[in-house]
């Protein structure tokens, strides 16, 4: 059967799945909708989370990305699971046992102020639909690409299905949704990584075989006998130079940055919204820790299994392309040329295809290749001359990823409107069942919204996917931890360290990208922070005003202090008799 | 359970959190970004150190140092008589 053919039929099985789950888990409480009634299993819990968490952008583009950052890209791995370590040690216990239903209602109650749930929501909103934006998208593009519909109709598709099962089911349909979409998606990340794995070093566990040596079937692969018993990263340190990169291995950017964009990247996690969400669906405080703990296991063996195909689906696509005739060039170069996903423009006029530093359609460099970063992932099964049936998976993995995040978000969306803003600040006497109708029409509004961007990206999108990181890093994070960790800090230090974070954080990004793109370069960067990284130094000034004006401010009051009190421990707690 | 007793658990919590994040920093920040050069120097299998800690590493330092995290707290809730049960 074709690849076509197989891609249709797994993505269709999938997408029956999901909408039988959705029906069969719908909400019928507000408790339902918001928390899935704090019902869920930690296990089930940490595989939605993964599902949450892994996104278009970590299925589809991140091993690319890292294929040609080398070692520099680590600080996506390191960064984006870093942060469950920090949830899992100060905020998702807590949260858990405060046991509401959204971030800026803890907010609101912990810094006993309406001001601070408006000014949180605005931020949750602001992130969550600037993350919401490259989901649809990304699935427009998995559709078009594997499925030749075109990217439009594509996310029409995805919307009528986020719609169908976010509306219905609420967090409770969400979650078990997410759980079958995490077992698709690592099923096709997996699968195609196991192949190659095997094909280059014998070794079946990718995460070991990148760091082995190539095989005697591997380097007929490579067209390069001289390469077999050689270790592959050797091997591909050595073809970077060749071609005048830097070694694989080696890291070109200033360590201070990649030191600033990991923490940036990691707090930012911490401080996601839609992953915060997820602790208030388990049942109780030790299942939030463990739910941490199963969330990083499955995100886990994407994020290590990342790297190897980075490193395999590089040294593969130099070999089979770099000083090639183009009438000799492999099928799937032709196939996704169509697809401008790859491209060739002879410069020299040799007939051959040359790989080099530089810019494919740059009259002065020599490259002649364009290479987009999605390539690495999308056509690694083509390849690795794998079955059709494996090629087929990608495009249900890729739908799973985006769809299951897009779901998350659309929920804090939802919920921000229906829960933080209309029952909680403009119609605080609204009844249950119409603070539900509300939530199912923010979140309608929402996904169409969403589709929007899906279909008229704005240009701006990648610019300030650093945005979302660094105010959930400069806004969120802090108040949070000071909120559980710190009894005596007040609503005047919280809104104080908020604001300051905020504003600091945006306007070094917008001036940046915005104002003044041609300073973006670490000698225009403050200490050689780039915008991805600046989010760590609003979280640090954000902390160090907090600190200040609450040493100037009244103490919360007496019940605040005793709330913060209680949900250090688990179950009822007599507080503390007051002196 | 009494307000001294509270103390002494929240203690007991805190520096489990204090230790297990100065592993957390070490095999992240430290290992994997600060001294990453320096031990590339040394080779396990295919891979210098100091790009396995930043590639691979430290995430798996991560999981372990949530589930011994997990282990600790189940036991503290116990010592304490707080456990919530299965």
């Amino acid at each position: 059967m074709s690849i076509l053919v197989w891609t249709w039929i797994i993505t269709g099985a999938s997408f029956a799945l999901y909408i039988y789950i959705a029906y069969a888990a719908r909400a019928k409480s507000t408790g339902d909708f918001y928390a899935a009634e704090q019902s869920v299993p930690a296990f089930m819990n940490g595989m939605a989370t993964g599902a949450d968490w892994m996104s278009a952008a970590s299925f589809i583009s991140m091993a690319g990305l890292i294929s040609f950052m080398g070692r520099d890209g680590s600080f996506y791995l390191m960064g984006w699971t870093g942060g469950y370590v920090l949830l899992a040690f100060l905020f998702g216990p807590y949260l858990r046992k405060y046991g509401k239903f959204t971030i800026p209602q803890f907010m609101a109650d912990r810094y006993y102020s309406n001001t601070i749930r408006v000014v949180s929501l605005c931020c949750a909103i602001f992130v969550s639909f600037t993350y919401v934006a490259g989901q649809m998208r990304g699935v427009g593009v998995v559709f078009s690409r594997f499925m030749g519909l075109s990217i439009d109709m594509g996310v029409v598709v995805g919307m009528a299905l986020v719609f169908f099962y976010a509306t219905l089911g609420g967090m409770k349909g969400i979650t078990y949704t997410q759980v079958a979409q995490y077992c698709v998606l690592i099923t096709a990340y997996l699968i195609p990584a196991i192949f190659i794995s095997m094909q280059f070093t014998g070794n079946p566990i990718p995460q070991l075989g990148y760091g082995s040596t190539i095989t005697p079937e591997g380097a007929a692969l490579l067209n390069d006998p001289a390469t077999q018993g050689k270790y592959l990263l050797d091997v591909l340190d050595g073809i970077q130079k060749d071609l005048g990169f830097a070694a694989y291995t080696q890291g070109t950017r200033p360590r201070i940055d990649v030191w600033f964009i990991t923490m940036s990247l990691m707090i930012g996690t911490a401080g996601l919204p839609h992953i915060l969400i997820r602790f208030f669906t388990v049942p109780k405080m030790r299942d939030a820790r463990s739910s941490a703990g199963w969330a990083l296991i499955f995100i886990a063996l994407l994020y290590t299994t990342a790297p190897a195909i980075a490193v395999f689906a590089r040294t593969n696509f130099v070999k089979s392309i770099h000083n090639v005739r183009y009438e000799d060039a492999p099928s799937w170069f032709k196939n996704w040329e169509k697809t401008k996903l790859v491209g060739w423009k002879d410069k020299n006029g040799d007939g051959v295809m040359q790989i080099a530093k530089g810019a494919w359609d740059d009259a002065k460099s020599t490259n002649e290749v364009k290479i987009d970063q999605d390539i690495m992932v999308l056509a690694n099964p083509e390849i690795a001359k794998l079955p059709n049936w494996v090629v087929g998976l990608i495009g249900a993995g890729g739908l799973a990823a985006a769809l299951s995040t897009a779901a998350g978000l659309l929920l804090v969306i939802s919920a921000a409107i229906s829960h933080d803003l209309m029952k909680g600040i403009i119609t605080p006497d609204m009844s249950e069942k119409a603070e539900l109708m509300w939530a199912r029409a923010a979140a309608g509004v929402a996904v169409c919204i969403a589709g929007l961007f899906g279909i008229y990206p704005p240009g701006f999108v990648a610019q300030v996917v650093a945005f979302a990181f660094g105010l959930a890093a400069a806004s969120f994070f802090p108040c949070i931890l000071m909120g559980v960790f710190n009894k005596k800090m007040n609503k005047e230090g919280a809104m104080a360290g908020m604001i300051v974070g905020i504003v600091f954080v945006a306007a070094y990004i917008i001036y940046f990208k915005f104002v003044n793109p041609s300073m973006n370069n670490a000698k225009g960067w403050w200490f050689g922070i780039s915008p991805e990284g600046i989010g760590t130094v609003g979280a640090a000034l954000n902390f160090i005003t907090m600190y200040v004006v609450s040493k100037f401010t009244p103490a919360p009051p007496q019940e605040i202090q005793d709330l913060v009190g209680s949900l250090r421990f688990p179950g009822k707690v007599a507080p503390p008799s007051h002196h | 359970m009494d307000a001294a007793k509270q103390q002494a658990y929240w203690k007991e919590n805190l520096t489990y959190i204090v230790v297990l994040l100065a592993i957390w920093f070490f095999v992240s920040f430290f290992c994997g970004i600060m001294v990453v050069d320096q031990l590339d120097a040394v080779r396990i299998g295919g891979f210098p150190l100091g790009f396995w800690f930043a590639n691979q590493g430290s995430m798996i330092t991560f999981v372990a140092l949530i589930w011994i995290y997990v282990g600790l707290m189940n036991k503290l809730d116990i010592k304490y008589d707080v456990h919530e049960g299965e």
